[in-house]
């Protein structure tokens, strides 16, 4: 069933009663060609697109839970392509690319909203380093704006420019990034997905891998064995967890990273706005409320919630950039489980083991590169060779001395 | 979430710095080869569950600690000296 404005309309008419749920609920079979774990976006994305672009049959996508029921339903929704090394930035401005077509072409609103975001400035040598970066995004196909103060002041002038740390004298600008209905995508993905035959299996945990002189033959699962010929893994949160009964330690640690959302307000905030310098960044969601967070709370963690002290931190930051925001009270904050690489870039590999393929260590980067991450892990799957954009994200890059360090912090992982 | 310092007892949190995994205790011979410092510098056992993990009191008495804790409940489990644990060790 495609969705249309004509559709609306008629259900509208006649009682809304001729919607059908927008993908089935299958058993799992014995045995697929590409067997999938993680129905979060990346997972979902995944087989939406080795089915539609790279032409693949027999798909499964396992889930443990409900799908998008991860990190898909705990972001804070932001896309962007404001990257600075070529590992990096051609993948994410090829994410954002995607974001662009997105809804045409899942015949899904995921309402894509192309607000801008805008990273603040607050001395010469934060200048440099954005200028810098915006050169490099240019020369990678991406948008890039530098705004000084009074380009800032007309667009925000509610922030605090005087402020004797961080007085704002400049922004870097990337108008094509914005927000995105995070639940939309992992629907949106899904249905598609259904649609071009992709078996979507929830409740059905991976209790472990069946491996045979190095060869992936198929998973245990909570519902039985289920035999594959190819298994990509997309748990990002947990893929630690999941590596290990392959018998793979990997360079990742799992850590907390909080988010908060405010009361809904009337529209205050056009863009996002990102306050690097005293780790907060915010935007305000369609609903009103104002999404923000900062940091980890910086010690590994698989739980889903964090600490007091980066509630304090994370307002702290919100406070000293945005004074208005101390009127508006929290509704709810949460947290969620990120893969933190020892880089702070992510993986898309082959593993070691024949037919067993890894995506992760998506640091807090995952939402934004969930259709590239899902285009490039198909196209690894598929024809066995990376995607031109994702050409460096190796596990082994550490080994052969090719890490993508954007923020030079070396191996801790809590510090990217 | 409170730690205890062997040296100053229950403290905040916000007092400790987080450093990582206590890996750090065996670290390897300086000859031991490109693959046990790769697997040491890099890979991570990354447990949902017990792990040991190295903090220092940092706005205290400055001394490295060993915190045995559990990552998926954050209860702390037991500290302890890093001079102590690595004495021990060897």
């Amino acid at each position: 069933m495609r969705y249309s404005g004509f559709k609306v309309i008629k259900e509208a008419l006649s009682g809304h009663k001729g919607w059908k749920p927008a993908w089935r609920e299958p058993d799992p079979k014995p045995h697929y060609d590409i067997v999938i774990i993680g129905g979060g976006g990346h997972g979902l994305a995944t087989a939406h697109y080795l089915a539609k672009v790279y032409k693949q049959k027999n798909i499964a996508v396992i889930e443990k839970g409900w799908i998008g029921g991860g990190n898909v339903g705990r972001n804070t929704t932001i896309i962007r392509s404001n990257y600075l090394l070529d590992g990096n930035e051609p993948f994410y401005e090829f994410s954002l690319k995607l974001w662009e077509g997105l809804e045409q072409d899942l015949n899904y609103n995921a309402m894509v909203s192309q607000r801008g975001i805008m990273n603040l400035i607050h001395s010469d040598a934060q200048r440099d380093a954005f200028v810098r970066r915006g050169n490099a995004m240019i020369l990678n196909g991406a948008d890039a704006e530098y705004l000084n103060e009074a380009q800032i002041r007309k667009e925000y002038p509610f922030l605090k420019f005087d402020d004797q740390r961080f007085p704002i004298k400049g922004g870097l600008a990337q108008r094509r990034g914005g927000t995105v209905r995070h639940d939309a995508v992992a629907w949106g993905y899904a249905r598609s997905a259904d649609s071009h035959g992709v078996d979507i299996i929830q409740n059905c945990e991976v209790t472990g891998f069946k491996i045979e002189n190095g060869v992936c033959k198929g998973i245990e699962t909570s519902r039985g064995f289920i035999g594959a010929d190819k298994v990509g893994c997309a748990v990002a949160g947990n893929s630690g967890r999941l590596m290990g009964m392959a018998g793979m330690r990997l360079p990742i640690e799992s850590h907390v990273l909080q988010a908060f959302v405010s009361e809904g307000l009337k529209p205050v905030l056009p863009g996002v706005i990102t306050f690097g310098a005293g780790h907060f960044y915010v935007s305000q969601s369609d609903k009103g409320g104002l999404v923000f967070g900062g940091d980890l709370d910086g010690y590994n963690s698989y739980a889903q919630r964090g600490n007091l002290p980066v509630v304090e931190d994370v307002c702290e930051g919100g406070m000293a950039i945005m004074p208005m925001i101390g009127r508006a009270r929290l509704l709810r904050m949460w947290g969620g489980i990120m893969d933190m690489s020892m880089d702070g870039s992510p993986y898309i590999d082959k593993t070691h083991i024949e037919g067993l393929y890894f995506n992760g260590g998506w640091c807090y980067g995952g939402f934004k590169a969930t259709p590239a991450s899902g285009y490039t892990f198909a196209h690894l799957l598929a024809n066995d060779t990376p995607h031109e954009t994702a050409t460096a994200y190796r596990l082994d890059r550490y080994k052969t001395g090719h890490m993508i360090d954007e923020k030079g912090q070396g191996n801790q992982p809590n510090l990217h | 979430m409170r730690l205890k310092c062997p040296v100053c007892g229950e403290r905040d949190r916000r007092e400790f710095y987080y450093v990582g995994d206590a890996v750090a205790l065996a670290r390897p011979d300086p000859d031991a080869g490109e693959a046990a410092w790769d697997d040491y510098v890099h890979n991570r056992d990354n447990p949902a569950g017990v792990t040991r993990d190295l903090w220092q009191h940092e706005a205290g008495c400055a001394a490295w600690i060993v915190v045995t804790r559990n990552t998926v409940s954050h209860e702390i489990l037991e500290t302890a000296l890093a001079a102590d644990v690595k004495r021990a060790m060897s």
